[in-house]
């Protein structure tokens, strides 16, 4: 203990750092603290958690488009831990949001902005301005169809600001596009210019909070203050640690979106931005032809200006919370406005006609597959071939691993076998396949494509495909058509298929292929409404 | 210091109370984050399983003893990128039942080395150092008898898997 003892006085005689971290934890705070003003640590800690998990996936990212969709990819699906730094990331950035407007609502509600922490506050507006801006820029960073269509309409909206429009557009490297210049320039201030401005603004904001002390409540005068430490500083990590459980469970358990790789071309796609600025997007709507503007400059400079004011328009003396419902309503009506805005947003989100949601975070090898193939996985599952045989990876089974190359015969071989096995193999304890020759031919097919490489890859291939596969192998589509470059080239190959024709065209015109092509030799076709959505969907995710 | 532990207010118990969570709970973050983070960073990422085998010929193609070069591409997984590289073999069929594929270095410097054709030696430029029809080491500085790729045959196509160090001089 005494080498101890003289090493810390050591340290604190030469850098006055004991000295400085007790003044920092022993600073008085009024009588009136409490709960309510945990928000801001937890901000701070947030800020750090980005800070933290952002500098980490640095480490495997790169910032190029193209590249940078491919290194997520890789980052969510092969780095260990790749999907969890992601998702503390992403729903960290969310939570933020959050937690700066609590925070916020808070000071606003008891006034804690009043003179003289008029300055605390305007730091604290610019915090939240900050916040946003992480938002827009780290949105372009993976660089799939979700990133690129939000951040053309992002940028459109800042080219219409009067006077800077257009220099603004050409500060964000883009000028009619979103390209390589915008992502690079996205990407600067993501990484290089928000992070030191944010840390100057918080030990600017921090600074001032301390040299005019915590806002003390009505009544404080008469009761003795407070120390920080170890009252406030237990009930700032107990928040803190609430906040981190959430947003740990959050970046597990819920699917952080990666979409497909951005494609200009695409004019299907409804571009949406973040949850968080769902209300500005719909403020937009309310405004149609030259009045746009108001909408989307106007109004959100209008609303910037009158938070950084607010302390200079209520001027009143210090009041108890309960009492002041004013500032209650105000907050109400601003709640109100603002869910309803975003209810409304959300709402009126045209759904993607079909549910068709490819999760490109996982291996996507099936895409590649033909019909018949794919079409094979849907009698693989349906026989549950997997409850003898293992496939690539697992504890051996009962039955050879289907991954192997041990099995691969030729497809005459695979369809006898399946009719009689023991008959093949002898001594073979698996039961015959009760299935046509058609069928057991896709199954054949299937089995075929398989190898240790590509087991994962093809099994993930989502069900609404698979299913559409087998409409369509039933219908005989590939007597007519080529995917993936299998069939027959007699009407026009469907890869593409999205680019070139809608969902409601292509369901009319399985209907009625008359109407729309005339003189085509397509038969119609009676599908159900559910046959018709998994074939269509099939259809549509066809790679290029 | 004692103007510290005066000005403290809470009392003992609650003070310590309040101590355990602080640590404790800091202590439970830190450790949440410290974990993956180190995982993350660590661990070598789950390599998506490019085949190790490369189809580099045809078998039939082989003269007995005529070494010849062939070219074949095989891919490089780096991190994101996957990459298809040239690469080169010198295929040497010894006899019906053995054919070997050596790597296209000089196992003193890397230097490039070549077939001899009028003295039957594999022959490299920088410091002369040969090698035998079976890769041993004829003369020259080099340390070693030449690389060799793993092989197998399937179809009749040569297949070529990693490089291989030959260590033994008699090998």
């Amino acid at each position: 203990m005494k080498w101890k003892e003289r090493a810390q006085i050591w340290l604190d005689h030469r850098t006055g750092i004991e000295t400085a971290v007790r003044n920092f934890l022993y600073e008085q705070i009024p009588a009136s603290s409490g709960w309510h003003q945990v928000f801001g640590s937890v901000a701070l800690f947030l800020f750090l958690l980005q800070v933290f998990t952002g500098a980490l996936l640095a480490f495997n990212y790169a910032p190029t488009p193209g590249d940078a969709y491919n290194s997520l990819r890789y980052i969510m699906a092969e780095v260990t831990g790749g999907r969890l730094m992601r998702g503390l990331h992403h729903w960290g950035a969310s939570m933020m949001i959050v937690v700066v407007v609590l925070h916020m609502t808070q000071v606003f509600l008891y006034g804690a902005y009043k003179k003289p922490r008029e300055a605390t506050w305007i730091a604290g507006v610019f915090l939240l301005l900050l916040t946003l801006a992480y938002g827009l820029t780290g949105y372009l960073l993976p660089w799939d169809n979700r990133a690129y269509w939000g951040t053309v309409v992002t940028t459109q909206i800042a080219a219409q600001a009067p006077l800077v429009g257009p220099y603004l557009l050409r500060l964000l490297g883009s000028q009619g596009d979103v390209g390589v210049v915008t992502f690079a320039r996205f990407y600067g201030l993501h990484v290089l210019l928000l992070p030191p401005a944010t840390v100057l603004l918080i030990v600017l904001h921090v600074y001032l909070v301390r040299k005019h002390g915590v806002a003390p409540a009505p009544g404080d005068d008469a009761r003795p203050p407070k120390k920080f430490f170890p009252e406030q500083a237990f009930r700032d990590t107990v928040a803190i640690f609430i906040a981190f459980v959430i947003l740990f469970v959050m970046a597990v358990a819920v699917r952080v979106p990666l979409e497909q790789l951005a494609d200009p071309t695409d004019t299907t796609y409804i571009p949406r931005p973040e949850w968080y600025f769902l209300f500005l997007f719909q403020t937009l709507k309310l405004f149609s032809g030259p009045f746009e503007v108001v909408g989307s400059v106007v109004l959100p400079t209008l609303a910037i200006l009158l938070l950084v004011l607010v302390p200079f328009i209520d001027r009143g003396k210090m009041r108890k919370v309960t009492q002041r419902t004013f500032a209650a309503a105000v907050m109400c009506l601003a709640a109100i406005g603002w869910t309803s805005l975003t209810v409304t947003a959300i709402v009126t989100t045209p759904k993607p006609a079909l549910a068709a949601q490819i999760d490109f975070s996982q291996p996507t090898g099936w895409l590649e597959l033909s019909p018949i193939e794919m079409a094979g996985i849907g009698y693989f599952r349906q026989e549950n071939c997997t409850s003898c045989h293992t496939v690539g990876d697992g504890k051996p089974k009962i039955g050879p691993d289907l991954a192997g190359s041990a099995i691969h015969k030729t497809g005459a071989w695979m369809i006898q076998h399946f009719k009689r096995p023991s008959a093949m193999v002898p001594g073979s304890a698996m039961p015959p396949i009760q299935l046509s020759d058609a069928q057991l031919n896709t199954l054949a097919a299937f089995l075929l494509k398989l190898n240790p490489q590509n087991a994962v890859a093809l099994q993930s291939a989502p069900e609404f495909a698979v299913e559409g596969a087998l409409i369509y192998q039933k219908s005989q589509c590939g007597s007519c058509h080529l995917v993936n470059g299998v069939g027959v080239k007699l009407g026009p190959p469907l890869n593409g298929l999205k680019r070139r024709r809608t969902e409601p065209w292509v369901e009319q015109h399985f209907r009625d292929p008359q109407s729309l092509s005339p003189g085509s030799i397509m038969p119609p076709y009676r599908f159900t409404p559910s046959e018709m959505q998994k074939l269509v969907s099939y259809l549509f995710v066809l790679p290029e | 210091m004692e103007s510290f532990a005066e000005s403290e207010t809470s009392p003992p118990t609650r003070r310590r109370f309040y101590l355990t969570f602080i640590y404790g709970l800091w202590g439970a973050i830190s450790a949440a984050l410290a974990a993956p983070a180190l995982l993350y960073l660590f661990l070598p990422p789950k390599t998506r399983a490019e085949s190790d085998w490369v189809e580099a010929g045809d078998v039939s193609s082989l003269q007995p003893k005529t070494p010849v070069e062939w070219v074949f591409r095989k891919n490089r997984v780096d991190g994101w990128k996957v990459s298809s590289e040239k690469q080169t073999a010198w295929v040497v069929k010894l006899s019906d039942q053995q054919l070997v594929a050596f790597g296209p270095q000089c196992t003193h410097l890397g230097c490039a080395y070549h077939w001899e054709e009028r003295s039957s030696e594999f022959l490299c430029p920088c410091h002369s150092s040969v090698f035998s029809l079976d890769g041993s080491v004829l003369s020259g500085p080099a340390p070693r008898p030449l690389d060799r790729y793993m092989t197998k045959i399937e179809n009749g196509k040569l297949l070529l898997g990693g490089l291989v160090e030959v260590r033994d001089q008699k090998s």
